[in-house]
């Protein structure tokens, strides 16, 4: 196993491709033509790394936190700090190589799907940077959960279109966006948020988010010496995820542990575990773990955290799942958001619920492995989004209170 | 390979000096007796070739009154099944060709074998493809190959000449020419780009072009197919059928068809 991380789609193993309609493949034919000469230019790598330098603000910190590890079976707990970066969470690294390419390319427009408002907020931020134009596609229940988001994108000029079809989550939203570009292409560019969708969505979004794990690899070598026991991230998507892993798929003795989102449980019919309950069905252009009712409909997904409220996930999750190089597992609601607050009360960092997911992992395999083990967990965002969820759940707001 | 009897009828209409007429309603809406009803209807009052949609959790090639046709359906209860019931009631009522509308999804999870078979055995002609390329259907072409069922792909303005090429040698049956950049629904004009790419799309080799996406009206159809094949008629078949009943859809097919 020493060549995982050369494979580049459009498959993964048997998951992957480019299950698009005709009239989008003119547009992905550009892209993709666009970003293999991006690749490797060096001056377009240049640009990219300096905007990370002095706007997102890399290489992000790695924190250890022993208080809150004392909770996880005293194993050593350090965190890839995405939160630190500009907007606040890891979907900046994709945007701005993404809104690079859209200026080589010549188009004047962006569109971006968004769940929890992560990526909507990155995108309408590199929008603002580059002077393009920006709509942003987002589902009626989760412009309502994530209201502080909508806000911050209309600050930023976006335009917002809450969807109202279907489940009017993050996969109703990305439908929408595939209708508007279809009208659009001619202009504007789709800036995807995820390592999922049609090729070559799931390798580009995953090259530019892989400098989480080179960065991490690296810091935590230089902290202790060795290589982490086991790589956590939560994966609704899964671009934070693949973002870290990519740069352990090779080192065999790291184990690569993903966190579904489990809502109220995965036994039950309310969670987003589609590859531990899904089976492989093709949806927004690729074939990977679905979840979806025997005729092939999807499945609506269910998650207290609307950046995993998603029925799929991309396509190298599917196959890095069923090659056996990577585990994924469950972390509920319950569990996501007492991590949220054990690690806010016991590190003063206060996570994003979707990240949350990840530090529940943390909990549990640390006491199943003890104070021998190192744990990197990839802390994707900052919770600042999340507090008006959190007050409600832990019931936080005096009563009768407004904001004024 | 069996003879296309979709192929057929198409070289008839021409024959006679008018393209086809085709049409698109969802299967199970408002409710399956009521779409069994409906197509007949339709092709007992001119319209050529039947296309019925299937309805999916996640049509991204559909406008509002289409996703909302198909969304009820779905919470009526519609079951993939019921398409090959409801291709056999109508088949056996009316002897026009049957052309099933269906993202993949659902196909690649009943089986694409599974799928043809069935079609066939229905009466089913063929199946009209719009989330895939002939470049992504490798195992869609083969069942098609095997069991002589149609396959009609979508060509679009933004396709390039070469894709274009490749659109009409796996398609069989005619080429589904995609009128405007956009998603189906009723529009004032039907755009000029379909004209232009009826006429490329003849210059790669295609034996037969029907046009959808934006065709409304009697007037829009006799305008299409002046240069076209065939011309598809859906999303306003649909609100007909929503506003009027099979009543009121007879007389919108009678009209379009210039039976009235």
């Amino acid at each position: 196993m020493t060549d995982l991380r050369t494979v580049d789609g459009p498959f993964f193993g048997d998951f992957g491709g480019r299950f698009m309609p005709e009239s989008l493949i003119a547009a992905i034919d550009e892209l993709t033509e666009a970003y293999e000469t991006a690749k490797v230019d060096p001056a377009f790598q240049a640009d990219l790394a300096e905007l990370h330098r002095t706007y997102t603000g890399r290489p992000s910190l790695l924190t250890e936190v022993p208080r809150f590890a004392e909770h996880a079976g005293g194993a050593r707990i350090l965190l890839k700090r995405e939160d630190l970066n500009h907007t606040g969470s890891h979907k900046i690294n994709n945007v701005l190589g993404q809104a690079l390419l859209t200026k080589r390319i010549g188009k004047t427009r962006v569109i971006a799907e968004t769940g929890a408002g992560q990526h909507g907020v990155a995108t309408a931020t590199a929008a603002a940077l580059f002077g393009l134009e920006c709509t942003i596609y987002m589902g009626e229940v989760d412009t309502q959960r994530q209201a502080l988001n909508v806000a911050r994108m209309r600050l930023l000029g976006a335009e917002i279109v809450s969807v109202t079809a279907g489940s009017r989550t993050l996969k109703d939203a990305i439908n929408e966006a595939y209708r508007e570009w279809v009208a659009s292409v001619e202009t504007t560019n789709y800036i995807f948020g995820t390592a999922a969708g049609p090729h070559p969505f799931p390798t580009m979004v995953r090259d530019f988010q892989k400098i989480i794990g080179e960065e991490a690899r690296e810091q935590v070598l230089e902290l202790t010496g060795a290589l982490p026991t086991a790589v956590l991230a939560c994966v609704g998507g899964g671009s934070n995820a693949i973002g870290i892993f990519h740069a352990f798929l090779d080192d065999a003795d790291v184990r690569l542990i993903g966190y579904e989102a489990a809502g109220d449980g995965v036994e039950t019919e309310r969670h987003a575990a589609a590859i531990q309950r899904g089976r492989p069905g093709v949806l927004h252009g690729a074939r990977s773990y679905l979840l979806q009712d025997a005729d092939g409909q999807t499945l609506e997904s269910h998650s207290i955290s609307a950046g995993l409220d998603y029925p799929g996930v991309g396509p190298e999750h599917s196959w890095l799942a069923d090659i056996g190089r990577a585990e994924y597992l469950p972390a509920t609601d319950v569990e996501a958001m007492e991590a949220l607050r054990l690690l806010s009360r016991t590190e003063g960092i206060i996570p994003a619920i979707e990240s949350a997911h990840a530090l529940a992992g943390a909990l549990r395999l640390g006491r199943e492995l003890g104070p021998e083990a190192t744990l990197l967990v990839n802390l994707s965002g900052r919770g600042d989004k999340d507090v008006q969820t959190a007050g409600r759940w832990f019931d936080l707001f005096d009563e009768g209170a407004t904001q004024e | 390979m069996t003879e296309s009897h979709v192929g057929r009828v198409i070289d008839t209409r021409k024959a006679e000096g008018r393209g086809a007429l085709i049409s698109y309603l969802p299967i199970g809406f408002p409710d399956l007796d009521t779409s069994v009803d409906a197509a007949v209807a339709l092709a007992e009052n001119g319209v050529d070739i039947l296309e019925l949609g299937l309805p999916y959790s996640d049509p991204v090639m559909d406008g509002p009154a289409i996703q909302a046709a198909t969304q009820q359906a779905l919470s009526n209860g519609f079951r993939l099944s019921d398409a090959f019931t409801a291709v056999e009631r109508i088949r056996a009522r009316v002897d026009v060709p049957v052309v099933i509308m269906t993202y993949w999804n659902p196909v690649l999870q009943y089986g694409p074998t599974r799928f043809a078979d069935d079609l066939k055995s229905a009466g089913g002609a063929g199946l009209i493809t719009p989330d895939i390329t002939p470049d992504s259907a490798d195992d869609w072409i083969a069942e098609s190959e095997r069991t002589g069922l149609d396959r009609i792909f979508l060509a679009a303005p933004s396709s390039s000449e070469a894709r274009l090429k490749q659109i009409v040698a796996a398609s069989r049956g005619f080429v589904y020419t995609v009128s405007t950049m956009g998603v189906t629904g009723a529009r004032a004009d039907v755009d000029a780009a379909a004209r232009d790419l009826v006429s490329r799309l003849r210059d790669a080799g295609a034996e037969r072009a029907c046009v959808g996406i934006g065709i409304s009206t009697a007037e829009q159809v006799s305008e299409v197919l002046e240069y076209a094949d065939g011309a598809i008629v859906g999303s306003a078949l649909v609100s007909s059928l929503a506003d009027g009943g099979v009543a009121g859809l007879a007389r919108t097919a009678a009209a379009l068809s210039g039976r009235r």
